[in-house]
């Protein structure tokens, strides 16, 4: 039965071919422009780690100007930043922040060139599950210590020992030798979120080394830095006693009772500092999660949040196009409904024949919606023109096929219910005698 | 006029007059709002930033090794920079207008108040930043090479003169001329006095989103350390062949460093505002996407309501109606559906530029928005009406004497 109706739609679509092809091309497009912006807001704002999302947290200390009544301040400063180091309460804990260094490869062949790199610590890789292709991160014993080492990106290995594993080898930027121990893995989250107050969607980092050797070497910082006070003093000693913030924090906790838990610390800690004349706002510490924190700095950009709400009327104008279509190709059969209530045809089994129809026409638009999406996405890629994003970005994956294609038909069969039950509902009697 | 006529029939097919007119509603509130976005950013890509962009290009020199002399590179770099031919002049300065990066600080004129600090970018330039950049000066003067400082980032600035932009100037001395700012005492966050020696017409900062985009200060210091950015400014037409000789010329100089991030203004511009002109790209697509869909509807249903209608058309011809009159009945038709559609889309239109001015950053929309848009949209319905329109004319009388 049901091959039969999908043949009688197939029929039905060739006797009223303009009608039938003009719905198929509303719901393509509206299904079509809507999944380009549903792909891109589910690249852009979709949890990048969802198996931990939720333990991880992004500590936040309102240090900032008594005086003023702006949010809490984004990072951290260095003092709160150490103290938390050395009280180490939670399961796992990293500080982070950004650093740009000339590499001097020892190779003549390949001339110095800028990096950014990232100081973290040993914990930073297991946290974020960052894979590796080599070896592996440091040991907290190399964070301690203050060892040379670092880890590459695999850009930069590519770059500088052609791809081989270069554990062991030793490389030289900021004027000084750093011991390889691991070499990334593919690394791109997007967004990044495990620092997204430095440009949310820009590259990688190139580099990896022991925190502390940015404050030890006093190497050039890259990143946000705010102060609210004027650094007391000269020299970098003065910069790091200073209310500026500069510093990212994230701690992994495993269940909610440590994250009470290390809630309740910070609030201890930051009474204490009370004490001592700082954190002179009323007490607004918080943990957010992964998620809450990429809300909290809005990383979404407005453009699209704007864009899927404006896709989303665009797919609304497409299924009343297709209702007002549907019902007038149904209503247009009404002869051949009389005549097939007439020879004893149930209701229904007229509904479903004309579900069925109207699947079929969901099922083309959707599948005409994917190439328009395609397109569109192909075309939202070249307006960007970000060499990363041409790549690795946005791209039609299986689930995106699942979804426009069930969408497309769930959508037009809901759409056409009240013209189905229009089309069940005719009475047979004035459609015969009219023939 | 039949107009009683057409309400009644569109009441006896109430339904699909009703979602043509849901349907024209939203495509308004969609179409009206885009529209309204894209003319928003370009009048925000449109705002100068102050400089004579077309002439300018910038890069970036980092150095690095032991034996690195900040201050004599620097020196030695402008001093090559100028001589190179095509070139009118060369600055150094630590951030570039529209590129996004740089440095804000706060400032105000009573030293004691922190409260009253304005937010502005800072630019720490040398005394021939004015001259390169193009700015136009309406009070006051420039920076003399006696009056630059130079140190290290980690201390506290020595400069003591500062050149503001007319907006800034406008905010902190509401009621002084520009002339009469000049001389005055600016403090900085870090409780510098400095005193006003110039106003600019313009200057944006570094962010163009920042709500405090016209506020700058210049000020007559660089910092000693290996990062160096220049902005050069050649003569018209010759941007691109400088530019290339330019970074050959600091590469192969003999210090070591790095040169990157060579670009002209232009791009830095484009690259900055490509969120933007990607959105307005996309929402034009979207506007004529929805012109389209939404024309194609009402052909759509204006064939089908007229093929269902042809014996009464024929018969309407055959009691003497002429092809005018069934012309100007489908398209008075298609009005009354189409001023329904623009009178919701109108206040939906109004209830969504409510929502987006109150959840993102935007103006409110101008009030000729709306009725424009309606009078385009019974325009773009007339217009898609007309053809099945002028088809239902060629409908004979004979039509009438025939059953189907």
């Amino acid at each position: 039965m049901f091959f039969y109706y999908l043949r009688l739609s197939a029929l039905s679509y060739k006797r009223n071919p303009v009608l039938s092809t003009l719905m198929v091309l509303a719901i393509a497009i509206g299904i079509g422009a809507y999944m380009v912006v549903f792909t891109m807001q589910h690249t852009m704002g979709g949890d990048p780690i969802p198996h931990k999302s939720d333990q991880l947290f992004h500590v936040s200390l309102d240090t900032g100007d008594p005086e003023r009544d702006d949010d809490p301040p984004e990072q951290l400063t260095y003092i709160d930043t150490m103290a938390l180091l050395e009280a180490n309460r939670a399961y796992r804990q990293t500080a982070t922040s950004k650093f740009s260094a000339i590499i001097e490869p020892e190779n003549p062949e390949i001339r110095p060139f800028a990096s950014l790199g990232r100081g973290a610590f040993a914990d930073f890789f297991p946290m974020f599950d960052v894979p590796f292709l080599y070896g592996s991160g440091w040991s907290p014993d190399a964070d301690q210590n203050r060892e040379q080492v670092v880890v590459l990106s695999q850009e930069t290995n590519e770059r500088l020992f052609g791809g081989n594993n270069s554990v062991g080898e030793t490389i030289r930027f900021d004027g000084a030798l750093f011991q390889v121990v691991g070499v990334l893995a593919e690394w791109t989250p997007i967004p990044k979120y495990y620092d997204v107050n430095n440009g949310p969607f820009d590259e990688g980092e190139e580099l990896y080394i022991p925190w502390y050797l940015i404050v030890e070497r006093e190497m050039s910082r890259s990143g946000n830095t705010n102060c609210w006070k004027s650094i007391e003093g000269t020299g970098f000693q003065a910069f790091l006693n200073s209310e500026c913030v500069w510093i990212q924090y994230w701690v992994e906790l495993e269940d909610s009772d440590a994250e009470a838990e290390y809630l309740t610390f910070l609030n201890n800690y930051a009474n204490e500092q009370k004490a001592l004349g700082r954190f002179q706002r009323e007490l607004n510490n918080n943990l957010y999660d992964v998620n809450e924190w990429m809300i909290e700095q809005e990383v979404l950009p407005d453009e699209t949040r704007i864009l899927n709400i404006l896709a989303a009327m665009l797919l609304a104008v497409c299924l009343l196009n297709t209702i007002g279509l549907l019902l007038a190709k149904f209503l247009g059969k009404s002869a051949e409904i009389g005549a097939r209530q007439a020879l004893g045809a149930h209701k229904g089994s007229l509904f479903i024949q004309h579900m069925i129809e109207a699947g079929f026409i969901g099922l083309l638009g959707g599948l005409l919606g994917l190439i328009v999406a395609y397109f569109g996405l192909e075309g939202v890629k070249i307006l960007l023109g970000n060499a990363r994003m041409q790549t690795e970005w946005m791209h039609v994956d299986t689930t995106v096929v699942t979804v426009t294609v069930a969408l497309a038909i769930v959508c037009t069969i809901v759409a056409g219910l009240y013209p189905i039950w229009r089309a069940c509902n005719v009475n047979p009697s004035i459609h015969l005698k009219t023939q | 006029m039949e107009i009683g006529p057409i309400l009644r029939a569109l009441w006896h097919n109430k339904l699909g007059a009703m979602l043509i007119a849901v349907q024209i509603a939203v495509t308004m509130t969609v179409i009206i709002n885009a529209i309204f976005i894209i003319n928003e950013r370009s009048r925000l890509m449109a705002r100068p930033s102050g400089l004579e962009e077309a002439n300018l290009f910038h890069l970036t020199s980092v150095g690095y090794g032991d034996d690195f002399n900040e201050q004599v590179t620097s020196d030695d770099d402008l001093n090559m920079l100028r001589q190179l031919p095509g070139v009118v002049n060369a600055t150094a300065v630590n951030a570039i207008p529209v590129s996004g990066s740089g440095s804000s600080t706060g400032v105000r004129i009573d030293m004691d108040d922190r409260t009253a600090n304005v937010g502005t970018a800072i630019y720490r330039v040398d005394e021939q930043v004015f001259d390169t950049l193009g700015l136009n000066f309406i009070a006051g003067e420039g920076f003399d090479v006696t009056d630059m400082r130079y140190r290290s980032s980690a201390g506290t600035t020595d400069a003591d003169k500062v050149v503001m932009t007319e907006a800034l100037a406008a905010i902190l001395f509401p009621d002084l001329t520009p002339n009469e700012v000049i001389g005055e005492t600016l403090y900085t966050d870090q409780v510098t006095a400095l005193q006003i020696v110039g106003i600019v017409e313009r200057l944006q900062a570094p962010w163009p989103s920042w709500e405090n985009v016209e506020s700058s200060v210049l000020i007559p210091e660089q910092f000693l350390d290996t990062y160096s950015l220049y902005v050069v400014r050649t003569e018209p037409g010759q941007r691109d062949q400088v530019m290339r000789a330019a970074e050959d010329l600091l590469a192969g100089s003999g210090a070591d460093r790095v040169i990157r991030g060579v670009n002209s203004l232009e791009q830095t511009r484009s690259e900055t505002y490509g969120a933007d002109s990607a959105l307005s790209s996309i929402l034009k697509t979207v506007v004529v996407t929805l012109v389209f869909i939404n024309s194609m509807g009402i052909v759509g249903l204006a064939v089908f309501s007229i093929n269902k209608r042809r014996k009464q058309i024929g018969t309407r011809r055959a009691l003497g109606a002429s092809k005018f009159e069934i012309l100007r009945y489908f398209l008075l038709e298609n009005l009354l559906i189409t001023t329904v559609g623009v009178l919701v889309g109108a206040v939906l239109t109004i209830a969504l530029s409510i929502v987006l001015t109150t959840n993102f950053n935007m103006p409110a929309m101008a009030w000729y928005y709306a009725p424009l848009g309606a009078l385009a949209l019974i325009a773009i319905g007339q217009l898609a009406a007309l053809g099945p329109s002028v088809r239902a004319t060629t409908i004979t009388p004979a039509t009438a004497t025939r059953t189907v």
